[in-house]
């Protein structure tokens, strides 16, 4: 009940900073760019889950994403579906996929997840550059229009932004209520040890496949909402070094911790942004802060600000 | 008394190699049945049998239910839990999660009732928790309830591994080897804790055992195997005065 209790304060506090973060920051810049830590923050909840929670690597997460992103886009300008009616259909197709993947996928253990969803990404990029009938191939695809709802219009960056915000904070939520539950410990328990798992009757298969979809969703989500925030997508924005970067936002941001994922995948939005103004030394500065964090916070940005509490309470209960 | 257990004609053959030979093994409820012999003589492979990790062949049945077709998590839920020889607890969960997975065999409710917290999952997991604390109590860790698994000492792991089995609250314990690794006296303590487990809880147990002094202090039954195949069968001291347990052992010429 009390975790509950602080799970629920804290998504509403963090929704509540974000949707006032543009009173101070009034540029559209930021905006954008808070744009896009919430699209990006989405999928490493997500994906932290199945990485960080049930072990499990995923190399194909920015298939997911660009697919979903692709699915709404085709959908709703090219067969002029209605656009909540076709990001519905992008995101359970996309939940299909995973699943269907899943099921040859989880009869492997180890390094075969990452060869197959690895696999999978090349695959679903390739469509994307080939089928440029359906996609307009490589220099992408024009004309998706911006989400709306019946009744709701997203056309200001400042009200889409509103939007993701809150689909961001459910995104948090569900994780946090998954993850405090016995389906969290499930994971956690395969994570840590498949056998024990499934002596403690725990279905190591099923909870492999349902926490794999369910990453797929959360960034197929994303994806519907990328696509109809730039109006346009190309294959380069979902290729394997964008399922790498979120490997990174998640290991960076914490293992095993919701609030990690989030918080690595804002910093690893920005901090590009910020190091823009060096130039020439811009990707040197960029991987000696990514070293630098995995040397002196090797449980990621979570565990460094859990260090940092424990030190300050001893001294708080001193004084 | 009802047999709780019931293994018969149980093979298991791992390339050329028969592991179990068309092997007998009961356990009678409320008892502690123990399984020794040499090193190699497949009682480890016997309980991976029972407990569905490794293919055999033959029957084996739980008061009456076939389990042969159930998958390994499908068997826990019936009611036949283990602890593992070498540890196989959950390092990166505190102690009383740990002991919660465990304690989850019992509740079932679904995804959707973790998302909406629904009565049934507050009253689900308020027993969970219960059942955990209790479990840990038992064994005598109930203040490191919130202390991260990994950091326990050894001894203290084999006790967690053991309370995540109770909170189970099995039909069947298996024990394998779970005084490996211990001192005299926490052997001894593991002993007085088996005893409970069947006295108090009601538990029917199952023990591979290579610490003799414990399997013949704490055993109602022992089966001995050698070489895959069940050598003798009976009370503690009928097997010790028994000689081709005592040649099984000590070698063939005394």
């Amino acid at each position: 009940m009390a975790a509950f209790r602080r799970d629920l304060f804290s998504v509403l506090v963090f929704a509540l900073v974000l949707l006032a973060a543009p009173l101070a920051l009034t540029n559209d810049y930021y905006v954008s760019v808070l744009i896009l830590c919430c699209l990006n923050a989405m999928v490493a909840v997500g994906l932290n889950l199945l990485l960080g929670y049930a072990g499990q690597i995923s190399l194909g997460h920015a298939a997911f994403y660009g697919l979903a992103a692709y699915a709404s886009g085709i959908l709703s300008a090219t067969c002029g579906l209605p656009i909540w009616l076709a990001a519905l259909v992008a995101v359970t197709f996309v939940g299909l996929v995973a699943w269907l993947l899943g099921i040859p996928t989880f009869k492997l253990s180890g390094h075969y997840l990452a060869m197959a969803t690895l696999g999978f990404g090349l695959i679903v990029s390739i469509v994307m550059n080939e089928a440029v009938e359906l996609t307009g191939g490589p220099s992408g695809m024009v004309g998706i229009p911006r989400f709306a709802l019946p009744g709701l219009s997203f056309a200001a960056d400042l009200s889409y932004y509103r939007l993701l915000v809150i689909v961001l904070a459910a995104i948090v939520g569900i994780s946090l209520n998954l993850i405090h539950s016995r389906i969290g410990r499930a994971l956690r328990a395969v994570h840590g040890s498949e056998r024990a798992a499934e002596a403690m009757g725990i279905d190591i298969g099923r909870t492999k496949r349902f926490v794999f979809v369910l990453s797929a969703l959360f960034a197929a989500v994303a994806g519907v909402l990328y696509a109809h925030y730039l109006e346009f997508v190309a294959p380069s924005s979902f290729g394997f070094l964008y399922s790498v970067e979120l490997i990174v936002m998640v290991v960076l941001g914490g293992l095993a911790s919701v609030w990690g994922a989030v918080a690595g995948a804002f910093f690893l939005t920005v901090l590009p942004e910020f190091l823009r103004a060096f130039e020439d030394i811009e990707v040197l500065l960029f991987g000696a802060i990514l070293v630098a964090g995995m040397m002196f916070l090797p449980s990621g940005l979570a565990g460094g600000a859990r260090r940092l509490l424990g030190l300050l309470q001893p001294k708080r209960g001193r004084t | 008394m009802s047999t709780v257990l019931s293994v018969r004609g149980l093979s298991v053959r791992f390339g050329g190699l028969m592991a179990l030979d068309g092997v007998d093994f009961g356990v009678e409820e409320g008892t502690i049945t123990s399984l020794i012999g040499p090193n190699g003589a497949g009682k480890t492979t016997l309980f991976n049998a029972v407990s569905g990790f490794v293919p055999a062949s033959g029957a084996i049945e739980l008061s009456g239910r076939d389990l042969t077709c159930l998958a390994p998590h499908a068997r826990s839920r019936a009611g036949v839990v283990r602890t593992f020889q070498n540890l196989e607890i959950f390092a990166n969960m505190s102690c009383l999660e740990n002991v919660m997975t465990g304690a989850g065999r019992l509740s079932g409710y679904g995804v959707l009732a973790a998302l909406f917290k629904t009565p049934r999952f507050w009253r689900e997991e308020r027993a969970a928790v219960a059942r955990a604390e209790e479990a840990l109590a038992f064994v005598g860790l109930a203040e490191h309830a919130a202390t991260p698994a990994g950091d326990l000492a050894f001894g203290n792991q084999r006790l967690l591994e053991l309370a995540r089995a109770l909170a189970a609250r099995p039909t069947l314990l298996l024990l394998d080897e779970t005084a490996a690794g211990l001192n005299m006296r926490e052997t001894k303590a593991l002993g007085g804790l088996i005893t409970r487990i069947r006295d108090e809880l009601g538990i029917s147990v199952a023990l591979v055992e290579h610490d003799m002094d414990l399997v013949m202090g704490i055993s109602d039954h022992i089966t001995v195997l050698t070489f895959g195949q069940v050598l003798a069968r009976g009370r503690p001291r009928e097997i010790q005065q028994n000689p081709e347990v005592i040649r099984a052992y000590l070698g063939e010429d005394e």
